[in-house]
Formats: structure tokens, sequence, C-alpha cells
């Protein structure tokens, strides 16, 4: 049963690395930094696929969580705390080793937090700025919802647009690698592109199988139920406020956790990443890949993200994206690689046989 | 014994008193019938019940417990399950899956089991799985295990839409106008199958204006015009009771 469950996991684990053998053979290597920035995008598009297109909530304010964990990191990695030795706080995180020295590009000294803590803290910031928003916004439906989210995305986007602690216009720079653990860094290096586009795909990978488990779960049968019809699901039993809301809280996270990695790895985030016209390009992926469709938006926000870092859209770049929401919502509103497509790929369909 | 008890109960829509202080009881085992004219308050009486609607005033106790101020889904927790006059099953899902949703309350796998996929999760789904199966066999209706629910013929959607309720195995259903749409085969089946339920112990409380089917099955039948309560008798009463006969005739009349 385990077999074929894994099955399109082990696929797309193949297809990670003929492309990267096709890209070292092809003597392109510089194609795996797209891909790996398309990657950590693509950590927000498969959260945003099962809040929108499974539980039925749309949001408008997912760039706002890709910034909040990105600044996050980046803000604590790159804060010098050395002006502030010897006072209690940054003496207790000190002991306990949660700081790292070094120096800046004068040879100053700096005193900063150590990646791995700021990643954790990046992300628990996150979850709970979308407990906090999630909470009393979920109560709303259809419009009403997408306008709330929009709302918060904007403030977002103007919070760090306005801050000089975080750079303001320019955002923050010079923020440094990312050493996880057996030597592997999250760094913009070239020498290090390969390993930096398996690191990326390790973590689409996992988020892949733990969404595919969830969607053919107990829960994802209330996710979809929610979306059908929310009173019936509720009446059923479903806690609906609960589901939605753990729902969201989940698809804020991963979309921090590719706003963490995106920013060690380019070594800087800009409020770029935090505007509405970030969320709306993520709307639209989810809608152009089959709404529900978990393996059709991550292949169109692979293709779309790539094309988009490569310039391939010039300076209509935004522009395109909000033509694809358009053409979508007029011609094919279940969004255009249909769930009923993805239903005949082996191992993706929903009455899970149960195979011995 | 009692398994519902209704005390008192009011609710107000505006300027109309949709429900007018309404008391009744259910009895363990029994199948009670909610009848009345359009507009009467039968479905808002059973949203008080379920949760759906907050009550102005008056008591709910379900099976012991006072249920009115909970949620619909504490109060399926609790054992009761229900039925939609207009049939709310989810689209997109097969016939099975609409009557898996019913399980949820008999399995708990939760969003950090469910993406690891630990093993017992896997086995829970199987035991959904077959539970699914066999309501939808005890239903007679196997066969549709893997069509499109909302794409089903409206008496094929009414019946999956009874097994997803039954799929909570409540103490109490809540049936409104089970028979509405139905043809008169489809009707007396559904008449049937309703007592078999009641049989297997399941107490029912079931709004229907087919009188047929309400006089054949019920065991007392609770009659509402204008949100009150204007009799509570056994069927045969029921058809002699003067003020029942007028309403009744009353709405021929209009
Ligand atoms: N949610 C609601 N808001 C306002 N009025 C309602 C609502 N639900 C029902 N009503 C009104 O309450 C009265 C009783 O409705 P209902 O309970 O549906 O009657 P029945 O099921 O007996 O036909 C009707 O006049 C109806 O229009
Ligand atoms: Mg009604």
């Amino acid at each position: 049963m385990g077999r074929r469950r894994n099955l399109p996991i082990v696929a797309l684990a193949m297809a990670v690395i003929a492309v990267q053998l096709l890209t070292a053979a092809a003597g392109k290597p510089q194609y795996l930094t797209q891909l790996t920035m398309a990657g950590y995008y693509s950590l927000v598009i498969v959260g945003l696929t099962l809040l929108m297109g499974y539980t039925g909530q749309i949001s408008l304010g997912h760039a706002g969580f890709f910034a909040i964990g990105g600044y996050t990191s980046g803000l604590l990695t790159t804060y010098n705390l050395h002006p502030l030795i010897g006072q209690i706080p940054v003496s207790i995180l000190q002991a306990c080793g949660l700081l790292v020295s070094g120096k800046d590009l004068y040879g100053a000294d700096l005193l900063v937090v150590r990646p791995w803590a700021a990643c954790v803290v990046a992300l628990l910031v996150t979850i709970g700025i979308a407990y906090l928003v999630g909470k009393p916004v979920l109560k709303l439906k259809g419009h009403y919802l997408a306008m709330a989210t929009l709302g918060f995305g904007t403030i977002v986007y103007k919070v760090v647009l306005g801050s000089s602690l975080v750079g303001a216009a320019d955002g923050i720079s010079d923020i440094p690698a990312f050493p996880l653990f057996a030597g592997l860094v999250v760094t913009g290096k070239s020498a290090l592109r390969a390993q930096n586009y398996y690191v990326a795909w390790g973590l689409v990978l996992g988020a892949m199988a733990l969404l595919t488990n969830l969607i053919r779960s107990r829960v994802g049968r209330a996710l979809r139920a929610i979306h059908g019809a929310e009173d019936a699901a509720n009446a059923m039993g479903v806690d609906t406020g609960r589901y939605k809301l753990q729902m969201f809280v989940l698809s804020a996270a991963l979309a921090a956790l590719g706003g963490v990695f995106l920013t060690h790895y380019n070594g800087g985030i800009g409020p770029s990443e935090a505007s509405v016209m970030k969320s709306v390009r993520y709307v639209a992926i989810v809608a152009v890949g089959g709404m529900a469709n978990l393996w059709g938006a991550l292949f169109m926000g692979v293709l779309l993200n790539f094309l988009s870092l490569r310039g391939s859209f010039g300076s209509y770049d935004d522009a395109v994206f909000g033509l694809i929401l358009l053409a979508i919502m007029l011609f094919a509103p279940d969004g255009l690689l249909r769930a009923e497509f993805a239903r005949r790929l082996p191992g993706l369909r929903r009455g899970q046989k149960a195979a011995p | 014994m009692s398994l519902l008890v209704v005390k008192d109960l009011c609710k107000r829509f505006g300027g109309l008193q949709a429900v007018d202080n309404v008391s009744f009881a259910v009895a363990s085992g029994s199948i009670k019938a909610l009848i009345g004219p359009n507009g009467a308050g039968k479905t808002t009486l059973f949203n008080l019940i379920f949760g759906a609607l907050l009550p102005d005033s008056g008591q709910v106790w379900f099976d012991g417990k006072q249920t009115d101020g909970w949620k619909p889904h504490q109060v399926a927790a609790a054992g009761m399950a229900r039925t939609f006059q207009h049939i709310r099953l989810f689209p997109k899902m097969s016939a099975l899956d609409n009557i898996a949703v019913g399980r949820h309350v008999h399995s708990r796998a939760g969003f950090l089991a469910s993406m690891l996929g630990l093993p017992w999760t896997r086995r829970e789904q199987r035991a959904v799985r077959e539970k699914a199966l066999e309501i939808m066999r005890f239903l007679g209706v196997e066969e549709l295990a893997d069509g499109e629910a909302t794409s089903l013929a409206y008496g094929q959607q009414r019946i999956v839409e009874l097994g997803r309720a039954l799929a909570c195995e409540p103490k109490l259903l809540l049936l409104d106008e089970p028979a509405a749409g139905l043809n008169m085969r489809e009707t007396s089946e559904m008449a049937k199958l309703i007592a078999r339920i009641r049989d297997t112990g399941v107490t029912v409380l079931l709004v229907e204006h087919d009188m047929t089917l309400v006089m054949n099955i019920s065991d007392e039948v609770l009659v509402l015009s204008y949100g009150e309560k204007i009799a509570d008798d056994k069927p045969l009463a029921i058809q002699k009771h003067p003020e029942v006969i007028k309403v009744y005739l009353g709405e021929d009349d209009a």
C-alpha cells in the first residue's frame, strides 16, 4: 500500500535529480538558481492550494506571511547585538549558544542570532500572527475574506516599507548563509549551487509528502467537506472553525519557511516580497494549477516562477499574472489543470482503494 | 425515558415569532413526527435543537445534558445527526466520501498524524471506508459508492444524505422532509427505511408533509402552526383533533 501511495513523490524526486543532471550535462548550471528560488516559492503555493483549493478559504495575504518569515530571520541574523554585550538578556542568549560572533565587511565586531534559532523564531512568529489574524478573519466568507486578508497583506507591506529597522525601501541585505547540518549551507554562492538546489527541492518533496498524506486523510476529507457545504460539515461533527484556522496557520507556516530559506539563499529580502502583487501571483498560480490540484499547482508554480525569474515576461511580469488570473476566472474558474485530470494520474485517486 | 426534551423554546426573526414557546419530548426508541403548514417553524425548531441557531429563550436537553448554546459539531459529538430539507451533500466528492465524513466523530486522526501518515491513521481510514460501505449496503445503494454524490438522482441523493447521518451512529436522528421530491414508490421505500432505522435502536424526529408516511410510521405527532404547538399526540388522535383539522383545512382554503 505504501508503495503506491508514494509513487508520485518518488517520481518527483527522480525528476528533481534528472533536471539537475540535465542542466549539468547541458552546461547550464545557472538554471539551478532560478529552480532553487522557484522551489522556495512552491512552498507558499502548495500550502495556499490546500487552503484555497481544498478548504475553500481564499487568502490575498500570503506574501505577508512569506515576508514575515524572511524579514524576521533576516533581521535577527543581521541585527548587531555586540554593543549590548553584558546586558542580561544578551548574556542569557549567549549562554544558550543562540548567538554567533563575527566581523562585518569593515572588520567591526558582530554579534547576531544563529540562523537556526532565527529560523525557529521566524516560524513561531509567523504561526502566532497567522493565528491572531486567522481567528477573527476566517469567520468571514467569500469576498469579505478576500478583502480582509488583502488588508492584512497591505499592512505587512506598508510596515516593512516604512520601517528603517528593516531597511525601509531597500530591505535587508548582507544576510548570512544558513548552515543546516552535515555541511549543507543555504547560500547563493555559485560553487554550492547544486547543493542548494537539492536543499530547496528536498523541502518541497517533504512538504508534498506531508500534504498529499493530508489530503487523503480524515482531515483532508473534512477540509473538502468544509469547502462544499460548511454547515453540513459542522453538523457532521467537524469543528469547522478550528479546521479552517489550523489549515490557515499551516499554510502560513509553509509560506514563512519558504521566506526564511529564500532570504538566506539570496542574502537579502526587500519589500516587494510582501507586496500585494506577490499575493495575487500566488493566487493566480493556485488557480491556473487547478485549484484543488496540488500537483498542478506545483507544476504551474515552478514553470511560471522559473519563467518570471528568468525575465521571460520582461516588464510585463506582474501583468502576466494578472492576465492569468483574469483569464482563469472567466474561462475556467475551476482551474486549468482540472482535478479530473489529476484523478487519472496513478496514485492520486481520491477513493484510495485499500490495496494489500 | 425521554432522549430529547425541549422546554419553552422561542425564536424570533425580526417581527416574526418563528418558534413560540414550544415544549415537547421524544421518547427513546420512538419515531416522532413534526408536522405543520409551510412556514410553521419546523426547520427553525430543528436548527434550534441542533445548535445551528441560538434560541432567544428556552432549553434543549439531549441525553441528559443541556445542549442549548452548543455548536452543531458539539451536538453531533454528543450523538445527534441530521439531514437537511434542501439536500446539503458535499459536491465534488463521491457518495462514499460523503458518507465517510459522517464517521468524523468516530475517528480521531488530526493534522499532524494525518500528514505523517502514521500507520494507525491508515488503519483508521480503512475502517472508516468499511463502515461507510456497510452503511451503503444497509441502504441498498453500494453500487453508487464511487459516483459523485451531487450528480446522483434526487432520490439517491436523499438516501446518501441519510447514509451520511447514519454514519454518525446517532442516538437521535433529525430528518427534515426526507421524502420531499420523491415519487410514491420512493416515498414508501423511505418510510420502510426509517422504520428499519428505528428498529436498530435509533430515535427519530422527522418533519414530513406526506401524511401516509407520517401516520404509518410515527409513534407520536407534534403539530406546529405559526410557531406554536397546537397538538402533540398519537397519530389516530391527531387525525381527529379539531384544531389540527382546522389548520389543515384552513390551509387548503387559502
Ligand atoms: N434564518 C432566518 N432568518 C429569518 N427568517 C427566517 C429564517 N429561517 C426561517 N425564517 C422564517 O421563519 C418562519 C419559519 O420558517 P421555517 O422554520 O423554515 O418553516 P417550516 O420549516 O415549518 O416550513 C418562516 O416565516 C421563515 O420565513
Ligand atoms: Mg422547513
